[in-house]
């Protein structure tokens, strides 16, 4: 397809996009649903406008991405360094990753009462969550990409006499990367699903104890409001995490 | 041997957990030994407590999936089938989709109250985006060849989809429902935790917050429990059903 024929594509979803807020407007104003259930996207816009500019939609925002960041960053750097060791020792591998795999199918908000009961309800006890939940798949990622290295780059490894520290640093790490970044993408969702439980349930300062809010008291443009910034967040982090994931893995393309 | 050898250090750590709680006298909110978590483990499944809490959340899981991924099955057919629709809908599809379920729970909590059908909803808005993203990729991998063939018999429309493209895509799909039904189970259990006053999430919640320690370990490792056998029954049948060819769609999505 040409970039003129793919532009004019883009273009017409875009399009496709705006009709659907259209119909949205359409249905809040004449579809009969009460306003307190549904906001048009006017309101919901106003709320945005006046939460950043009055309000303190700028500094829960801050809040939640900070939290979401912070956990992740934390279970990222724990996963590769847990997951390097039990990847690159045959032992460890037979005795610990079956272990792993017996925790993983655990729904992670199940931990959450655990830790709640363990930490009170407090910031520190949400970034725990956080950190537990997005650990497995940056974990189990680089155990995989760490464990399943090229045997002719072992036979390299060996023949220069690599210690196993040097091994995993210079050939087994680069050589997951590709996995450990995947990973590390499915974990930042993690860290945002569980930084939005977690705000909801100890009354963090964040967006999910703010719509949290919004809800109970009935204010749906607000309501709304922190959804499409929950839509945001996790949009924008997904696009940057793929252009760095692009970047880092520009020698693989050649 | 190799299971010996995967059971050797979890069994460690229960002995040397229990150990130390019994030999220093730990009297905990927080933490049980391992045979009290056992003792309430049996107790709640013999007086009813966990069969009937996870009949409630399965419920909620299995119905959304069913709904969810139901209309996703719909949806990627005919993205697959027209590419102008697929093209036409990218956009909103990428804006829609990072929208986290959870972030969700106000609005239907606002809309529907407790009970099944806000947990059914949100199951189904989590378990439509895989199944979608799956199916389509299911059916624009198909070899045009069948499409070809297809063509050559002048099929109708809807044998085309029924007769070619929905059983060539098939593995496909069944690896994306295995996946969405890990996705259903994690968010009926989030919305349960969350808000929702029934199921395991629930009585989880409730059991740590009313100090129960032993229950709420037995409760985690019932959890643990339901979601690993889901996936294996669904692993086995894939295997069953599809052979290699579920086994080739699992390891390149």
């Amino acid at each position: 397809m040409n970039p003129r024929a793919r532009a004019l594509w883009v273009a017409g979803s875009i399009a496709v996009t705006a009709l659907i807020v259209v119909a949205w407007q359409l249905v809040a104003d004449y579809g009969g649903i009460p306003p307190v259930f549904l906001p048009g996207p006017d309101r919901a816009w106003r709320a945005l406008v006046v939460g950043f500019s009055q309000g303190e939609l700028a500094g829960l925002t801050l809040a939640t991405v900070k939290r979401m960041i912070y956990g992740w960053a934390l279970a990222s750097l724990a996963g590769i360094v847990v997951g390097a060791l039990i990847g690159s020792s045959r032992i460890a591998r037979d005795y610990i990753a079956p272990m792993l795999e017996m925790v993983r199918p655990v729904p992670v908000s199940a931990f959450m009462p655990v830790v709640i009961a363990f930490l009170g309800f407090s910031s520190n006890m949400v970034l725990v969550v956080i950190a537990i939940g997005a650990i497995w798949p940056v974990l189990l990622a680089t155990v995989h990409g760490v464990s399943s290295v090229e045997p002719r780059l072992v036979e390299v490894s060996r023949s220069l006499r690599l210690g196993r520290l040097q091994t995993l640093w210079k050939i087994a790490l680069p050589n997951s990367q590709a996995d450990i970044l995947a990973g590390m993408r499915i974990g930042l969702t993690v860290a945002l699903v569980l930084a939005a439980i977690g705000e909801m349930l100890t009354s963090e300062y964040g967006l999910g104890f703010y719509i949290l809010i919004a809800a109970r008291g009935f204010r749906s443009a607000d309501l709304f409001a922190g959804v499409i910034l929950f839509g945001l967040i996790g949009l924008v982090s997904n696009l940057a995490l793929q252009e760095i994931e692009r970047y880092m893995l520009r020698w693989k393309r050649r | 041997m190799k299971l010996a050898k995967a059971v050797v250090v979890p069994a460690a750590l229960l002995l040397a957990w229990e150990f130390v709680m019994r030999s220093r006298g730990i009297e905990s909110d927080s933490l049980a030994p391992p045979s009290q978590i056992a003792v309430a483990f049996v107790d709640a499944m013999l007086d009813g407590t966990i069969p009937r809490r996870t009949a409630e959340t399965l419920r909620a899981a299995l119905g959304g999936l069913a709904i969810g991924g139901g209309s996703a099955i719909i949806a990627s057919v005919v993205l697959g089938l027209v590419p102008p629709a697929a093209r036409l809908m990218q956009f909103s599809i990428e804006v829609l989709r990072p929208i986290p379920a959870v972030a969700l729970i106000p609005v239907a909590l606002l809309v529907l109250g407790f009970g099944y059908r806000m947990e059914i909803a949100l199951v189904a808005f989590a378990c439509f985006w895989p199944v979608l993203i799956y199916g389509h990729s299911a059916i624009t991998n198909i070899e045009p060849q069948l499409i070809d063939v297809s063509r050559v018999l002048r099929l109708t429309p809807i044998s085309r989809v029924t007769k070619i493209v929905l059983p060539a895509a098939l593995p496909r799909y069944f690896v994306a429902f295995r996946l969405a039904t890990a996705v259903s189970l994690i968010i009926a259990v989030t919305v349960e935790i969350a808000s929702n006053p029934q199921g395991i999430g629930h009585e989880l919640m409730a059991a740590a917050q009313s100090l129960h320690p032993d229950l709420m370990f037995a409760l985690l490792l019932w959890i643990g429990i339901v979601g690993w056998g889901l996936n294996s029954l669904l692993l086995f049948a894939q295997r069953r059903l599809f052979g290699a060819a579920g086994a080739a769609v699992s390891a390149s999505p």
